[in-house]
């Protein structure tokens, strides 16, 4: 990095006031929530049309095992993963072989995370869908569209406000997730030391106060921004779709 | 031809049905709430997958639960039409009305579509969206929505049922020259716009077909509350120089208030039950301007009152009297006597 510019200089730019370590765990831990959040949208989309529209034998079971991220402590669910994906369980092994590791890796950081906020996007996701009239359905296809066609022309455009807000609440959790990160893939600067662990390291440093309140307030500043925008594009696409 | 055989278990009871459209025109599916009225459009559809069943439009079978054939809704070609709209709410209503005309197999040529935008009024609310429309609005989008897709059967699921009468009547002459454009099935517990709209009648009471056959035979025997009376075709005969007019039907003439129609000019008459009195002799100082002479077919005593079909020429009347009446006068089935009656209502296309 070259040298830094002061503040009152024309590029004095935001990380500027940060330390390079501090910048780069700010740059890592929105990496990792972006491809945590979605990555596992996809899934969650999924999830909930199975809930939201079908009916099958065990459907709460399920329903409950993909609300336990939420109720769960992080470090059983980094544990867990530990677990199954270490280098030396049959998954995370055979895994490996196919130069796919996660422990002690940015993407594992991802996984967690996304482990843990997918009920997140799933509850939002869901009221979405239910909350579509299921005339509309009927009426779309009395005029030709088959069922891959309603989805993308009928249920996706109506779904867009749950799932925008279903993705940005992911990923401000995302941002603050620590338990589940620190256990699977460990506090590694650069590459799996995130913004909470930044801040856990410079408590436990001596004479890191300072970079630990920057960090918070760095935290505080993030959470406003997402719940902003969270609002915001509420608003747009629920006019964009006429409610 | 459309022939329609359903039976399907529904609410404590089975829709057992079964009735055939003969040519182009509405046919009201007419019963009070609860009757199967839905479930049968429903089905006709493909919304809804009857327990057993056959329906045919067209040399087209789209339903025979005995050979397994099911066509799905999407390839039916029914236009339907729903009571709650159904509009798309994040689209405007031209992308509303082109989304079926997309999908359509045979999408209407440019001036089909212009004319049923015209027909419907929809020209000035194509860059609304939905929630912007007032209900008459939104029923008229419907309609066109469906139109659009160039069905070959439309079926109109209580379309109007959902808005105050000054919608009603607002809505009733778009419904009026739809017809004869297209088979329709119009489900309605109303027998007004059955008498003002429908050529052929079905009537439903718990799941079972009581009475169908053309409007005109079967009004006037239907034996429900608050019947509208008798319903039959007329045309102008002549335009009279005291302001009044009068009409043709079968069965004689009518005065009736001025109508600024073109002699030949069809239309349609309605006799409420109420507004007939009978006579034996034919009445002569009188201030009603229609008298017509008729035979008594049927007497159907309901309690204090007494309901007396009446054949006038091949017209089918009929008229609402005391019981007490009826035994003065000893009316019986083939009593000739005078029909007078006090006001006419016509229906204008």
């Amino acid at each position: 990095m070259g040298p830094r510019n002061k503040p009152g200089d024309d590029d004095y730019w935001i990380a500027d006031m940060l330390t390079p370590d501090e910048a780069e765990a700010l740059l890592l831990s929105l990496k990792v929530s972006l491809v945590a959040v979605s990555c596992a949208l996809p899934f969650a989309l999924a999830a909930a049309l199975l809930l939201a529209r079908r009916r099958f034998p065990g459907k709460s079971l399920i329903d409950g095992a993909l609300h336990l991220p939420l109720v769960l402590p992080p470090v059983v669910i980094g544990y867990l993963l530990l677990v199954a994906l270490g280098t030396r369980a049959p998954l995370g092994g055979w895994l490996a072989e196919h130069g796919i590791r996660f422990v002690f890796s940015w993407t594992g950081a991802a996984l967690a995370s996304g482990l843990i906020t997918f009920p997140f996007q799933l509850r939002a996701i869901r009221l979405a869908l239910e909350a579509i009239d299921t005339g509309l359905g009927e009426a779309a296809e009395t005029l030709g569209a088959g069922a891959f066609d309603r989805f993308l022309n009928l249920t996706l455009p109506l779904a867009l406000p749950g799932i925008v807000a279903g993705a940005i609440t992911a990923f401000a959790a995302s941002l603050g997730e620590f338990g589940a990160i620190i256990t699977f893939v460990s506090n590694i600067p650069g590459e799996t030391r995130t913004l909470p662990l930044a801040i856990y390291s410079a408590i436990q440093s001596p004479g890191g106060e300072a970079e630990a309140a920057r960090l918070c307030l760095m935290s505080v500043a993030l959470a406003l921004i997402g719940i902003t925008l969270a609002e915001l594009a509420d608003r747009r696409t629920r006019s964009a779709i006429g409610r | 031809m459309i022939e329609i055989a359903i039976r399907h278990p529904f609410k404590g009871f089975t829709l057992d049905a079964a009735f055939g459209i003969a040519r182009a025109g509405v046919t009201a599916l007419f019963g009070p709430s609860g009757s199967g009225k839905t479930t049968l459009v429903n089905a006709v559809a493909g919304i809804l997958r009857p327990r057993e069943g056959r329906i045919v439009v067209d040399g087209r079978v789209l339903l025979d639960t005995e050979t397994g054939t099911f066509v799905p809704a999407r390839l039916r070609r029914t236009g339907t039409v729903f009571q709650d709209a159904r509009l798309f709410p994040h689209m405007s209503v031209a992308n509303n009305l082109r989304f079926g005309w997309r999908r359509s197999p045979t999408p209407a040529g440019e001036d089909a579509f212009a004319r049923i935008l015209d027909i419907l009024g929809l020209e000035t609310l194509l860059d609304r969206r939905p929630a912007k429309l007032s209900g008459g609005e939104k029923s008229r989008v419907a309609l066109g929505r469906a139109l659009l897709a160039s069905p070959s059967l439309l079926l109109l699921d209580e379309p109007l049922a959902a808005l105050d009468a000054a919608r009603k009547a607002e809505i009733l002459p778009y419904l009026e020259r739809l017809r004869g454009l297209l088979p329709m099935i119009y489900v309605t517990h109303s027998l007004d716009e059955v008498a003002r709209l429908a050529d052929d009648i079905v009537v439903l009471d718990a799941g079972k077909v009581a009475a169908q056959g053309r409007v005109f035979d079967v009004l006037p025997d239907l034996d429900v509350a608050g019947s509208p009376g008798a319903i039959f075709p007329a045309t102008v005969k002549a335009q009279r120089e005291d302001g009044l007019t009068m009409l043709a039907f079968d069965g004689g003439e009518l005065v009736v208030a001025r109508l600024d129609r073109p002699i030949g000019h069809a239309l349609r008459v309605r006799l409420r039950a109420d507004d007939i009195l009978l006579a034996l002799e034919e009445p002569r100082a009188i201030s009603a301007n229609n008298v017509l002479p008729a035979l008594v077919t049927k007497m159907t005593p309901q309690g204090a009152r007494a309901t007396v079909q009446l054949a006038c020429g091949s017209t089918k009347l009929v008229a609402r009297i005391t019981q007490s009446s009826a035994e003065r006068l000893k009316l019986a089935p083939g009593t000739a006597l005078f029909a007078i009656v006090k006001s006419v209502t016509v229906d204008l296309p």
